[in-house]
C-alpha cells in the first residue's frame, strides 16, 4: 500500500506525519514485511534530519537532453514542433537547445529525420538509500540550479517500486510518501499512483485556502483521501466546518503543544520522545486500511 | 525590410507594448511598402515556460528583420540573434511614433537582454 502525505500550504507538518507514521508501525504485530519512507521533497528534503539514517548507496539521475549535429539538420522544423516546453527551436538551419526547460521526454530524437539529435545524460540531482531501524529509506535531492523535479521524484518511486518487486517475503509492504508542498507537477508526480493520500493541514485562513486548492488537485487524480489537522487547538474552526460540508474525513488532530514543536526543533521524531503518541499514529494507519477496502466511504463529491 | 514592432493594439496610435514574450501582438511593417498588419500573441500571454522563445519563433516566421521592444529576456533574445534579427530595446511611445524614429535612424540595436526571465 502506498500513502502520500501532502498539504497545499508548506509547513503544515508533512514530515512531522510521514516520518512519525513510518516509526508507529508495529510491523509484526500486523504483518507487515517492509516499511518504506522516500523523501520525494527533491528541492528540499528533510526527512533525514529526523530520521539520521544509515546511508547505504547513491545514484546519479539525468534525464537525456537533447545535443544538435548541426552539419545533419536540415531545418525541418519537426523537433521544434513536438516540443511542449519551447526546450528546442527550428530557425532555418540552426536548432536551439534550452537545456534548462527541457523535461527530457525525448520527443525531439525520436522525430528528427536525419538523426542530427543525439541525447546527453545531463545529471538533474542524486537519489539515495538507507535504514534507520524498521524503515528503509529512499531520498532525492535536486541539483542546485536545476528547477525540473518532477524527473526526480519519478527515480525515487521507480527505485522503491524496484526494490519492491524484488522482496523475499510475501508479506505486504507500506511505503510512506512525504510530497513537496503545494499542488503543481512535482506534487502530481508524487502523488500519482498512490491509493491513499493525507492532507495536512492547519486551522487558518491559508491553511484552509491551500487545502480547497489541494482537495481539488487529489480529486482530479481520482485517489481517495483524508485530512490531519495540525496544531488543531489554534485557529479557528473553518477547516473542520470545511471538511464536514464537504464530507472529507478529519483523521486525526495534532495538538498545538510546545513540547512537540520543542521535539521538532531539536530534529528528533516526537514519537522516540513520547512513545504514548505512536497509538494515534498506529489508528491513522488502521483506519486509511480501513477506508482504502471500503470504497464507499471515499471522500469525492459526485460530479 | 520588415520590422516587427511589440504593440498593444492594431493601429499606428497604439502604444508599443513594453514585453516582448507576452506583447498582446506584434505590428509588422513593411519599410518599403509602408503596409502594416497585426498578428495576435494570444498562445503566449498565458504560457507557463517558453514565451519568448516562441515569440521569437513567430517574428522569424514573419520575416521580421528587427524587432523593436520594451523589455526583451534572454532566451528570447538569445532565439532571436540565432535567426539572424536585430533587436532594439526601450522603445516607448506608440507604433507610429517608433516607426519614425527607427526610419530617422535613431534607435540603437542593443547587444544583449535587458531584462531577466520569469521562471527558469
Amino acid at each position: 500500500m502506498i500513502i502520500s502525505v501532502a498539504s497545499g500550504k508548506g509547513g503544515t507538518g508533512k514530515t512531522t506525519l510521514a516520518v512519525n507514521l513510518a516509526f508507529s508501525i508495529p510491523i509484526p504485530s500486523i504483518s507487515l514485511g517492509t516499511v518504506r519512507l522516500l523523501d520525494c521533497d527533491v528541492e528540499e528534503p528533510n526527512c533525514h534530519i529526523f530520521l539520521k539514517p544509515d546511508i547505504q548507496w547513491t545514484e546519479s539521475v539525468g534525464i537525456p537532453v537533447p545535443s544538435i549535429d548541426e552539419s545533419k539538420c536540415t531545418g525541418c522544423g519537426e523537433c521544434g514542433r513536438i516540443c511542449q516546453y519551447h526546450a528546442i527551436v527550428s530557425l532555418k538551419t540552426k536548432a536551439l537547445v534550452f537545456p534548462e526547460l527541457c523535461h527530457g521526454c525525448g520527443g525531439c530524437a525520436k522525430v528528427c529525420p536525419t538523426g542530427a539529435i543525439r541525447e546527453v545524460k545531463t545529471e538533474i540531482g542524486i537519489i539515495e538509500g538507507g535504514v534507520r531501524d524498521q524503515v528503509k529509506f529512499i531520498q532525492g535531492r535536486m541539483k542546485i540550479g536545476q528547477a525540473m523535479s518532477p524527473p526526480l521524484i519519478r527515480a525515487v518511486k521507480q527505485c522503491a517500486a524496484a526494490d519492491d518487486a524484488t522482496d523475499a517475503t510475501d508479506a505486504d509492504s507500506l511505503t510512506i510518501i512525504d510530497c513537496p508542498p503545494g499542488t503543481s507537477c512535482p506534487v502530481v508526480t508524487a502523488i500519482r499512483g498512490s491509493d491513499y493520500v493525507l492532507l495536512v493541514t492547519e486551522p487558518t485562513p491559508f491553511g484552509l485556502h491551500d487545502l480547497t486548492l489541494a482537495v481539488e488537485t487529489v480529486r482530479q487524480l481520482k485517489i481517495p483521501f483524508g485530512v490531519v489537522i495540525n496544531r488543531a487547538d489554534s485557529g479557528n474552526s473553518q477547516v473542520m466546518d470545511y471538511c464536514s460540508r464537504e464530507g472529507i474525513p478529519v483523521l486525526m488532530q495534532i495538538p498545538d503543544d510546545r513540547r512537540i514543536a520543542e521535539v521538532y526543533s531539536a530534529g528528533q521524531i516526537v514519537t522516540d520522545v513520547f512513545p504514548q503518541l505512536r497509538e494515534g499514529f498506529e489508528k491513522l494507519y488502521k483506519d486509511i486500511m480501513h477506508k482504502s477496502q471500503n470504497p464507499e466511504s471515499r471522500s469525492q463529491k459526485s460530479e | 525590410m520588415k520590422i516587427a514592432i511589440t504593440s498593444s493594439g492594431d493601429t499606428l496610435e497604439s502604444e508599443v507594448d513594453q514585453r516582448f514574450g507576452r506583447a498582446a501582438g506584434f505590428t509588422v511593417y513593411d519599410t518599403e511598402t509602408g503596409e502594416f498588419h497585426r498578428v495576435d500573441n494570444d498562445q503566449n500571454l498565458n504560457a507557463a515556460q517558453g514565451a519568448g522563445i516562441q515569440a521569437a519563433e513567430t517574428v522569424s516566421r514573419l520575416g521580421a528583420d528587427f524587432v523593436i521592444t520594451g523589455h526583451c529576456g534572454p532566451k528570447a533574445f538569445r532565439t532571436l540573434k540565432a535567426a539572424g534579427i536585430k533587436v532594439i530595446t526601450g522603445a516607448q511611445g506608440t507604433v507610429g511614433h517608433v516607426i519614425g524614429e527607427f526610419k530617422a535612424g535613431r534607435l540603437k540595436t542593443s547587444d544583449f537582454s535587458d531584462v531577466e526571465g520569469h521562471w527558469a
